[in-house]
Parts: C-alpha cells; sequence; structure tokens
C-alpha cells in the first residue's frame, strides 16, 4: 500500500514537471504572442506608436464587391445617437448635392423584412458598424487577400 | 477755522474719495473677472453636471496644441461694453438658479431646446462674436484645411455665413426636438 503511494506521487511528480515544461517552451516559441509582445501583463513596455487618421481624400477603393465604402475623412467626435446623427447632415439624401458628398444607399431605408421605409432604417442608422475611416496603421496579421480582377 | 486748514482738509476729503473710488472700482472689476472663470461656472451643479460633461469631450477642452477655450471664452463678450451688458442678463441665472428652474437633468433636458435657441439667437444677431475672438476669418489658411473644411468655409462665407450657421452643438449635446427651421447650414 505504502510502496503503491509514493509510485503514485512520483508519477504526478513527473506529470507536473513535463506539463508545465512543455507550457513554457510553447510560450517561448511564440505560438501564443500578445500584440505587446512577450511581455508580462505588468510588465514596462513602450508604448504602441501612436497612428494617425489618414487625412481627407475623395473616396478609398473597395477590396471586394459587397465592401462598405470606407469613410475617406476624419470622423473624430462625429456623434450617432439618439438626437443627432453627424453624418447624416451631409449624407442625407436631403443634404448630399449641396454638400457634395455620396448619399446613402437606397438599401439603408429598407428594414430586415424588406419594407421600404419613408427614412433610414433603424438597422442602419449606427453608419460606423460598416463604414470605417482608416489608419496609417500597419496590419497586425499578413494576409494575402486579393480583390478579384472584376474590381 | 483758518484757510489754511480748510484747505488741508479739502485735499484729505480729496484724497479719502480717491482711495475710495480706486477701492470700488478695483472691487468691480476682481467681481467681474472672478466670475468669469470656468471655476466659477461650473461651481453650480447646473452646469457642471450637464454641458461641462459634454464639452470635456470636445476639441475645445481637449486637443493637439493644448490651447483651451472656456465657458466665458465662447459665453462672455470680451469687449467691455458687450461684457457688461450679458453680465447684467447674467443676473436672471442667479433668478432661475434660485428658483431651482433647471436643478435636475430632467428639467434640465426640457428646457435645453430653449435654452440652445436662445444662444444661437445671439450668436446669430452678433455674428459669431464670441468664436471670432480666436477664429479670425481673415487669418484661416484655407489651403491648409481639409478638403472639406476648405470647401464649406469657402463657400459659406461668400454665402455670408456666420460661424453658429453650421457649427451647432460643437461644444455641447444638441438638444431634442429640432426642427428644420433651426439647421441653418444651408
Amino acid at each position: 500500500m505504502k510502496k503503491r503511494l509514493q509510485w503514485f506521487l512520483w508519477a504526478a511528480l513527473a506529470v507536473l514537471l513535463i506539463g508545465g515544461g512543455s507550457g513554457m517552451a510553447m510560450a517561448e516559441n511564440g505560438e501564443v504572442r500578445g500584440l505587446r509582445g512577450q511581455v508580462p501583463l505588468n510588465g514596462a513596455d513602450q508604448a504602441a506608436e501612436p497612428s494617425r487618421w489618414m487625412p481627407d481624400s475623395h473616396g478609398l477603393p473597395r477590396n471586394f464587391l459587397q465592401q462598405p465604402p470606407l469613410v475617406p475623412h476624419q470622423i473624430d467626435n462625429y456623434k450617432i445617437d439618439m438626437r443627432q446623427n453627424k453624418c447624416l447632415t451631409c449624407h442625407s439624401w436631403s443634404k448630399a448635392r449641396e454638400n457634395r458628398a455620396t448619399k446613402i444607399s437606397l438599401t439603408h431605408f429598407r428594414n430586415r423584412f424588406g419594407t421600404e421605409l419613408s427614412d433610414v432604417s433603424p438597422q442602419r442608422y449606427f453608419c460606423t458598424q460598416c463604414h470605417v475611416p482608416q489608419k496609417d496603421a500597419k496590419p497586425l496579421v499578413d494576409n494575402t487577400f486579393k480583390p478579384v480582377d472584376a474590381m | 477755522m483758518s484757510a489754511e486748514s480748510l484747505l488741508g482738509s479739502r485735499w484729505k476729503i480729496l484724497a479719502g474719495f480717491f482711495m475710495l473710488g480706486i477701492l470700488f472700482w478695483g472691487g468691480f472689476h476682481w467681481a467681474l473677472a472672478a466670475t468669469n472663470t470656468e471655476t466659477f461656472c461650473i461651481s453650480c451643479h447646473e452646469m457642471k453636471e450637464n454641458v461641462y460633461k459634454e464639452y470635456r469631450e470636445t476639441v475645445h477642452y481637449y486637443n493637439p496644441s493644448g490651447v483651451r477655450a472656456t465657458c466665458p471664452d465662447c459665453h462672455v463678450p470680451k469687449q467691455w461694453q458687450h461684457m457688461i451688458v450679458r453680465k447684467i442678463q447674467a443676473s436672471n441665472e442667479l433668478w432661475h438658479k434660485f428658483r431651482g428652474t433647471i436643478d435636475t437633468p430632467e428639467k434640465f433636458e426640457g428646457k435645453r431646446l430653449e435654452l440652445a435657441r436662445n444662444v444661437w439667437y445671439t450668436m446669430k444677431t452678433t455674428d459669431s462674436r464670441e468664436c471670432r475672438n480666436c477664429h479670425d476669418y481673415k487669418s484661416m489658411d484655407f489651403t491648409r484645411q481639409g478638403l472639406r473644411a476648405n470647401d464649406f468655409h469657402e463657400r459659406g462665407f461668400s454665402k455670408g455665413k456666420t460661424c453658429i450657421d453650421c457649427h451647432k452643438g460643437i461644444a455641447h449635446a444638441l438638444p431634442k426636438g429640432m426642427t428644420a427651421a433651426d439647421d441653418t447650414s444651408n
């Protein structure tokens, strides 16, 4: 009985050592890597380099057919809430021509049941859910995506 | 009483009035300056809990250059004759503070449209004087503005627009219930 317990304890110790060691090795190999690199959560690290919003331009190319058009200008402090929608002060149908802005798509007046509404559908009201401005930040992950030739 | 002592006392009285004058005028100006600070404005919770909180998220509070426009920069004229008029009007605000007209967020929201319209009306009639204390049209380099700012400013100024026509709700949230007439941007 005593021998059995002893054997069990040795086995447990071995499992612990091997398991812990391999876990450490995995972290060192960089398989699980945070955006800050291998810095402990409470460790000191340099702050990420600040990135800037792209300066205003006239429209950005799309990368795939169904892509919501990107916002080619800064939208800092643009409020979209119950009282106001700063985007629609230029991009609404009544304002777009005067402000030389792109008007929002006709599809934005349709709700999820396909009913055409007289104004922007509430589910399309929050512009920045799909339409985003761009920063000069490097992509965090490389990818080889290419648009189709038709684009 | 001899003529000499009478003359002496007259000088003393004059000097006394002179000193009093300095005290009163100095005190008056001290009071004007003391009530023309952000600290004074937000010493009332009506300002601190509503408009001040909203203002803290805007560019006039926090920006790259670190220049800040505080409450009186926009809401109290710089020129003496206009400033004194605004200061007298402010006694009405004291009255409403005393009555508690907007002493809860709900009451404030209820009055916000009316209050905002008052400010817009004033700014429109003064041709956005307080904006222009800092933002001088003649000092603007349009070529260094963004594409949109350049376009809008040139067309807006040529149409005779004033700052507040387009720049409503830049330092505070817009009120609920605005009508098409409140939108003067076009």
